[in-house]
């Protein structure tokens, strides 16, 4: 069986540092992977540098998504052909109408795969039933994307286009970060409801409590720019008991 | 017969091209001692230029070089390349007043069946009919500018609009400038809204060119007279051909409580100026002028307004939003002056620039005179590129770079176009801005 995703001794620069020293990750559709590590340690490098972030300099190794070289692609096509970032801060775009944003980037998407646009009753009837599912209200959908929302809100919206574009790759970027119990609770279900044997999710964080909620396959430790140390879900309860000192002496 | 005006190299003017012009100029005595005078003011000054402080970013001298002979009258074969041009820039729902090369049509224009209290004519029935009263309001711009003077020297023909006081009328009215270019010429039009007492009107103005136009000068003037209690909403699009130029003026005066709400949008024309003055002559009153620019290639646009607070308790808001790519290059100046008695003025101008190339360029100039002490104004200027972050958040969602700047310019010009009050005006800005962002996708 083909990986979905592959990452081969990446190395990433910004400007004249270096973050990522031959960083090594396999990810199989189904699973999901966490990865921790502390402040720095180049967690969310890694996921910038597979949606295509502008800025970082690959200075070595490749990422292969579903057996193609995604560092070829533009960070559309990499959209396109299923790979999405839920992002540890969400943007505001003033003027630009939620729902009209929902409906240019999934027919995008759509028309880069060659496949027919939604109608919009299709659209809206999707939208309107992932929205509830997520406690979204309509008038949100009518407002300016993110704007004026709560970090939880700004959060669910990420979690609802990760819905209607159906990637086959989803990497959540520190998706607790500013979340209240029960704001994570709502995320996280619907993070868990997503899951499905042909996709797998990458979850970005620094604390093994997000992955009580959202139990993870594999969970991997990084410290600077590598993967320190990879295990089973229980890796998550070690690191919360000992802390991340262990590994970055190790590193 | 076509006439050369002035070459501005030298700034030496042909002082006969006025005495040729003038058998087809409409109106005598009186008026033609007007226009004579005018056609001196403009000799004396020529083309402005960059050495002028009103002028320094647009140097017509340099962007025009010249004024190209007046247009001839349009002939049957002119007309009706005007007649196909006026299909594709139709507006569902309003009475249409076309002017073809700078001439009144009545064939093309829907001028039966008018409302009660409303009245038009063209501006050479007008001119030739001597009103006095309309003639002296017709002949109330300043022609200390030298475009003005122009202007008023060589005004072909236009349309005067009358509204009635009372008169509420729902069916907006449009006025479409044709350019047919068979020849590359200059055209010259002056028209006249004037509102009675609680009226009220929406206003729109298209400035278009028929197919394979060649290059073509529109010199148009606008005065506008809104009566107390009376409002006028007015869009302006300009969307001349590549290679045209477009330099309109208007007055603009409103009377007691009235409200003014306008909104421009230029895409069109290689060199353009819109200069406008707007002035309160009775209390209460409120305008809301709100413009944007969409330029790219090598377009040049210059809106220049004057906001005259002269009389107290007026609000004016200036919302101004510029886009330029490639080496366009785009003006806007605002002045806002309160006058010693204007007390409890409320005047806030705000224009911001976006550019889309580093070689691209953008001059705000706004300047402030407050002569009374109980006002509240401001003003503020921004200048930027797209922003980079929001760019990838768009792109990693799937929308290619020109999608996702098409978005986001469209945010950006949006609140100015959002500003038009009815729905069909506003799709109509929307549309044209659309087409925009389309031709360079």
């Amino acid at each position: 069986m083909m990986s979905l995703l592959e990452v081969k001794d990446l190395q990433v620069r910004v400007e004249d540092r270096e973050i990522l020293h031959g960083l090594s990750l396999t990810v199989n559709p189904g699973e999901v992977h966490a990865i921790m590590g502390p402040n720095g340690s180049g967690k969310s490098t890694l996921s910038h540098v597979i949606a295509g972030k502008p800025g970082y300099e690959v200075t070595g190794g490749e990422i292969l998504f579903k057996g193609e070289d995604l560092l070829e692609m533009a960070p559309d096509e990499r959209a396109a052909k299923g790979v999405f970032l839920a992002f540890q801060y969400p943007v505001e775009i003033p003027g630009v109408a939620t729902m009209n944003f929902l409906r240019t980037a999934l027919n995008a998407q759509r028309k880069a795969r060659g496949e027919s646009e939604y109608s919009t009753p299709d659209f809206l009837k999707k939208v309107r039933e992932v929205a509830k599912s997520l406690n979204i209200p309509q008038d949100m959908l009518r407002r300016g994307v993110n704007v004026g929302f709560s970090g939880g809100e700004k959060k669910r919206n990420e979690i609802l286009q990760m819905a209607l574009f159906e990637p086959s790759l989803c990497i959540l970027d520190e998706m607790d970060s500013g979340l209240d119990i029960d704001a994570l609770r709502i995320a996280a279900d619907g993070v868990n409801a997503l899951r499905s044997p042909d996709r797998a999710m990458v979850v970005i964080t620094h604390y093994q409590r997000l992955l009580n909620y959202i139990v993870p396959d594999f969970v991997h430790v990084m410290s600077r720019g590598k993967v320190v140390k990879s295990g089973g879900k229980d890796l998550a309860l070690e690191l919360e008991a000992s802390g991340y000192a262990q590994f970055e002496d190790a590193a | 017969m076509n006439v050369v005006l002035a070459k501005t190299e030298t700034g030496r003017a042909l002082s006969d091209a006025f005495i040729v012009a003038r058998d087809r100029l409409p109106g005598t005595g009186q008026i033609l001692e007007q226009r004579r005078q005018a056609f001196d003011a403009y000799e004396r000054a020529g083309l402005p230029h960059r050495r002028l402080e009103d002028w320094k970013y647009t140097d017509l001298r340099a962007l025009m070089r010249e004024v190209l002979p007046l247009a001839p009258a349009p002939d049957a074969a002119a007309l009706k390349h005007a007649e196909k041009t006026l299909k594709q820039h139709k507006v569902r729902g309003t009475r249409r007043l076309v002017l073809v090369d700078g001439v009144f049509a009545p064939k093309l224009s829907e001028t039966a069946d008018l409302e009660k209290g409303l009245s038009i004519r063209s501006l050479r029935e007008v001119l030739e009919a001597g009103n006095a009263e309309l003639q002296s309001q017709l002949f109330a711009f300043d022609v200390s500018n030298p475009m003005v003077a122009l202007n008023t020297a060589m005004m072909t023909d236009g349309v005067v609009i009358e509204v009635a006081a009372g008169t509420v009328m729902s069916q907006p009215l449009h006025v479409v400038h044709i350019a047919t270019g068979s020849v590359p010429a200059a055209i010259f039009t002056r028209s006249l809204l004037r509102l009675g007492k609680d009226a009220g009107v929406t206003l729109v103005e298209s400035y278009v060119a028929a197919d394979g136009a060649k290059a073509y000068q529109a010199h148009d003037s606008l005065v506008i007279a809104i009566g107390d209690n009376s409002r006028l909403d007015h869009v302006r699009l300009v969307e001349d051909s590549a290679e045209a130029a477009n330099i309109s003026s208007a007055v603009v005066t409103l009377g007691a409580h009235a409200h003014f709400n306008t909104f421009g949008m230029t895409s069109g024309a290689s060199v353009s100026r819109y200069q406008a003055n707007i002035a309160f002559a009775g209390e209460g009153s409120r305008v809301e002028t709100n413009g944007v620019n969409l330029l790219n290639g090598k377009q040049h646009a210059d809106t220049t307004l004057f906001m005259d607070h002269a009389v107290p308790n007026c609000a004016s808001r200036e919302v101004f939003r510029a886009v330029a790519d490639d080496r366009a290059h785009s003006v806007f100046q605002g002045r806002i002056i309160v006058r010693p008695d204007a007390q409890k003025t409320d005047a806030k101008m705000m224009t911001r620039a976006l550019l889309l190339s580093d070689e691209a360029e953008a001059d705000n100039k706004p300047e402030l005179e407050i002569f009374a002490d109980d006002v509240t104004c401001g003003h503020g200027a921004t200048t930027g590129a797209l922003d980079e972050s929001l760019l990838f958040y768009l792109r990693a969602r799937g929308l290619s770079e020109k999608e996702a700047q098409s978005l986001l310019i469209q945010a950006f010009v949006g609140e100015a176009i959002e500003s038009i009050v009815n729905d069909d005006l506003r799709e109509l800005a929307v549309a044209s801005a659309i087409r925009w962002l389309e031709a360079r996708a």
